[in-house]
């Protein structure tokens, strides 16, 4: 009787299966790295996949100048540990007109995250870029291929997207295209919690809770990241009081929602996480644009 | 809907650990629910996620305001809305593609695929069915078994899913009458019989209600077999046989971070494999003995199917990408001709003739497509009338097709091993996936025509004539001017002491082709027997010129293949369909505009330019003996 695989040991032979496919299909592949857990995974599966190799592509961080300073840190350390080249790209014109979250919304998501990435893309001529989503996620993602592919615009088109049978990828570009593949679309937030916690795959220390200075701003509570510079774009000093907070997800520091939380260790987060009432993107602002229909709305317009 | 939505279980709480513990070593299990339109597949996932905590109270919260205002359960709570993603499936209330679900139970990890039930999404459920592990085939009890459930349940026994649960839903609206299931089940015995499924497992439910679904329902006392999410819970996983088979890794990379490491990636299909294993690669027949497994963690003792892992081997032995590493003693063949199972996925029909990629495993190969011997009417699975005949495969259709490939490759029957056997077919123009397919046998004639070697080489032809061999494809519309200039470029060569043969398309379908008509299926044979007696003569050392419309990229690629690269120039005679109508020097336009001539290239019929054309000549510009003298030109030199 041979073993017989559990899920996280199919999912993680399906993933690096999945990047070895582009590896040897794509010219020009880029793994986009944001510095959260599922980055943190998906880098891991990468060293993985082509060990004793480093992986034969770049990893581009698509910054927006405002997030968490630990996640600076830990992508500066990675990049160097694994190897790889790290790409850090900021909307030069985002960077010239002062977009923030505070004065321009939702034009900060599109300006520096949307538009950036699509900048970045044509800047390098990346055919191929591995993205972290899941199909857990949210409504869209559900129905998103592994291999997605983008118009010379960097468009999404729900309607058209190619059948994709048992594991094998069609990797075949036309003219201006590019792919967009999610090697761990069938993960959950708790495989994603759960692989980390036995692979001892390194995350940003915001994951875990810990007193620290906190604001609240619409209702929501704040970390002051970077006090000074809040100071500046807030036009006022927040009140600061502090609290022991972690984070759900990571993004900029000024739009990501704090929890007021204990748990200290892996599992301690783990079972908060499992303990918990909401679901893992409300933290963030972003999906709850248009009617429910936010973040479709923001795939077809290009974002990752 | 008072009681609390997200139960915490009271492990996590207790015991973080030990449901960590729990959970890692839990199976997953991939099934997909399909049926007709109203079956309310949308509404079982949506319970299934519900019954078993899924849903997030933040979720939940917005369900109710979306059942309220788009619902079509009244007050009550619309659980297909939790499943229906895409903002145009919320307003017509159908769902239109694959969705992927996830849940857990404290024995396994599922995923469930969400299957569109109209016919025009087929592809979609052949996508879906394609990883799973098990289906979930809905019956609306009010309805019984309908063309739709024949067809679906036929897909889903084409694709080899063996575990088939027949799960007929709605049991609240005909009140819970065991007759109507009996009846219902009944009959879809004597259809799956029909058609080869021996197995299944039927069940009474009611997704809106939850009858059976987690719990026995004290509504069907009279069903005493187990509740859907218990069936779901102990099915064997068929993947796990996988493990018992022959071993077979098809290759995906070569590792080569240094000189002194040499592995090879891939995902094990079948089988397992240790160091110390004799191994034999797949088509070339070397072998070798594994002294590695490789992995980040460190090498392993075993690894077994499902697993992706790379190979050291012993030996310095070729081996690439496409080729398969297998157990030395029991290796799979490799053939070029197959009968296959195609499922077509494209809007646009199969072009019988014409060459597509074909994907197995990692290999990439060219194939060309015969007439389908059968396509199979799914509406009549299991009766008369089955099998049509047909000239080639439209939107959705199933057929039986005998395919060959450009050289052999490394297959297994589709029944033995899905790796092997499943393949897809891609579009050389579009890149599009046109079709799925599943190989059942090699043909015998591939495996008994060998290649006999000859001495005379095709080097030795061409350097008793003093040239390199070419082939001048000039391609255009009827009255372009293509045979004139192609005359002309003929006459210039052979003044130049040139050995030359001139393939004019009216001379040929006086002899070679004279049994082929215009059909889009005769002009694809058309060029492909062309290009064969262009590449024979070629091979003899010859300078080949050929004048004909050749519409289609695809053939034109297709012959370009066969040829050396750098002997093979496509030169588009470029003339605007106005001019050549007006020329119109065989009177066949007049024809053709007249309706008296069919398929007529740029009449009624498509002609695709080519993208990147060695040599273009544009006829409106220039005379025929100018466009001759560039087209000698940009020969020179011809050595």
């Amino acid at each position: 009787m041979t073993k017989s695989l559990t899920h996280l040991e199919r999912l993680e032979a399906e993933a690096i299966h999945i990047m070895r496919e582009v590896v040897a299909e794509a010219e020009r592949p880029v793994m986009l790295y944001s510095v959260g857990k599922d980055s943190a995974v998906m880098l891991h599966l990468a060293r993985k996949a082509f060990y004793p190799s480093p992986p034969p592509f770049p990893l581009l961080h698509v910054d927006t100048t405002w997030k968490f300073k630990a996640m600076y840190e830990l992508r500066d350390k990675m990049a160097k540990e694994s190897g790889m080249e790290l790409l850090v790209y900021q909307n030069p014109e985002a960077q010239e007109r002062g977009i923030n979250p505070f004065d321009h919304g939702a034009l900060h998501t599109d300006m520096w995250k949307t538009e950036g990435l699509k900048q970045a893309l044509d800047k390098y001529g990346f055919d191929a870029a591995f993205g972290g989503a899941r199909r857990d996620e949210e409504k869209s993602r559900a129905k998103e291929r592994i291999f997605s592919f983008r118009t010379a615009s960097h468009g999404w088109d729900p309607k058209n997207q190619r059948p994709e049978l048992w594991n094998l990828y069609n990797a075949k570009k036309n003219k201006g295209e590019s792919i967009r593949v999610f090697p761990i679309s069938n993960w959950t937030e708790l495989d994603i919690w759960q692989y980390i916690h036995l692979n001892d795959v390194p995350i940003v220390p915001l994951y875990f809770a810990e007193e620290r200075p906190t604001y609240m701003w619409e209702g929501q509570l704040f970390m002051a990241d970077d006090l000074d510079r809040l100071e500046k774009v807030m036009g006022r000093k927040p009140e600061i009081t502090n609290r022991s907070i972690r984070f759900r997800t990571l993004g900029c520091f000024p739009l990501t929602g704090a929890v007021e939380s204990s748990a200290k260790t892996l599992p301690e987060v783990i079972q908060e996480t499992l303990l918990t009432t909401t679901s893992e993107r409300q933290g963030r602002v972003i999906d709850k644009d248009a009617g429910g229909a936010g973040m479709e709305v923001k795939k077809q317009q290009g974002y990752f | 809907m008072s009681e609390p939505i997200y139960q915490t279980e009271a492990l996590i709480a207790e015991d973080i650990d030990a449901y960590l513990a729990q959970h890692e070593h839990k199976t997953m299990l991939r099934f997909i629910t399909c049926g007709s339109v109203d079956d309310g597949k949308s509404t079982l996932i949506g319970r299934l996620l519900y019954d078993s905590k899924m849903i997030f109270e933040d979720q939940l919260a917005a369900l109710e305001t979306d059942s309220k205002k788009v619902g079509t359960q009244g007050q009550e709570i619309d659980f297909a809305l939790l499943v229906d993603g895409l903002a145009a499936e919320r307003e017509q209330g159908i769902t239109i593609d694959v969705a992927y679900r996830f849940f857990n139970t404290e024995k396994r990890k599922f995923i469930v695929a969400d299957c569109p039930g109209h016919e025009q999404y087929t592809r979609n459920m052949v996508t879906g069915a394609s990883t799973a592990d098990l289906a979930v085939i809905l019956i609306d009890a009010r309805k019984g078994v309908l063309v739709q459930t024949r067809r679906h349940s036929y897909l889903c026994h084409l694709i080899g899913i063996r575990n088939i649960v027949l799960a007929v839903n709605k049991m609240d609206l005909v009140g819970y009458d065991q007759k109507v299931f009996d009846d219902i089940v009944a009959d879809y015995t004597a259809f799956a019989k029909s058609i080869g499924i021996e197995r299944f497992t039927a069940m009474p439910i009611s997704g809106f209600k939850g009858d059976n679904i987690t719990s026995r329902s004290d509504n069907t006392p009279w069903y005493s077999g187990p509740t859907l999410v218990e069936h779901l819970e102990t099915v064997e996983v068929l993947s796990s046989v996988d493990a018992e088979k022959p071993f077979r890794m098809p290759v995906q990379w070569v590792n080569r971070p240094n000189l002194d490491f040499r592995g090879f990636s891939g995902l094990i299909a079948t089988g397992s494999v240790k160091p110390g294993d004799e191994i034999r690669v797949v088509p070339s027949g070397k072998t070798s003995t594994v002294t590695r497994v490789v992995t980040l963690g460190g090498d392993l003792n075993e690894a077994v199917a499902g697993q992706s892992v790379t190979i050291c081997l012993a030996d310095e032995i070729d081996c690439s990408r496409g080729d398969v590493i297998a157990i030395a003693d029991n290796p799979p063949q490799a053939s070029d001709q197959f009968e296959s199972t195609l499922v077509w996925l494209n809007d646009e029909a199969m072009h019988v003739g014409r060459a597509y990629w074909l994907k197995l495993g990692t290999q990439t190969v060219s194939v060309t497509v015969h007439q389908p011997k059968y396509v199979v009417n799914v509406n009549a699975v299991g009766g008369d009338g089955a099998h049509l005949a047909a000239k080639t495969l439209e939107l959705n259709a199933i057929g039986v097709v005998e395919i060959s490939t450009d050289r052999p490759i490394v297959f297994e029957p589709y029944a033995d091993n899905r790796t092997l056997g499943g393949f897809i077919l891609i579009d050389k123009i579009t890149n599009a996936t046109v079709a799925a397919g599943m190989l059942h046998f090699s043909l015998r004639r591939a495996q008994n025509v060998h290649w006999q070697p000859t001495d005379i080489t095709r080097a030795e032809h061409a350097r008793l004539k003093n040239q390199t061999p070419r082939v001048l494809w000039f391609t255009g519309l009827s009255g372009a001017g293509k045979s004139t200039i192609a005359n002309e470029v003929e006459k210039r060569l052979n003044l130049m002491n040139r050995h030359t043969f001139l393939l004019d398309g009216d001379n040929v379908r006086h002899g070679l082709n004279k049994d082929l008509g215009f059909t889009e299926a005769d002009r694809i044979e058309n060029i492909r027997r062309v290009g064969e007696v262009a590449k024979l003569m070629a091979d003899a050392g010859l300078i080949v010129l050929t004048a004909f419309i050749s519409p289609f990229r695809a053939e034109r690629d297709m012959v370009r293949q066969m040829i050396p690269t750098g002997e093979f120039v496509e030169i588009y005679v470029d003339t605007p369909l106005a001019v050549a109508e007006q020329r119109d020097v065989k009177g066949l336009y007049k024809k053709a505009r007249a309706g008296e001539l069919k398929n007529f290239t740029g009449i009624d019929s498509p002609y695709e330019p080519p993208e990147v054309p060695e040599i273009r000549v544009n006829t409106a510009e220039m005379s025929a003996e100018e466009a001759a003298d560039y087209i000698i030109q940009q020969l020179l030199p011809l050595k």
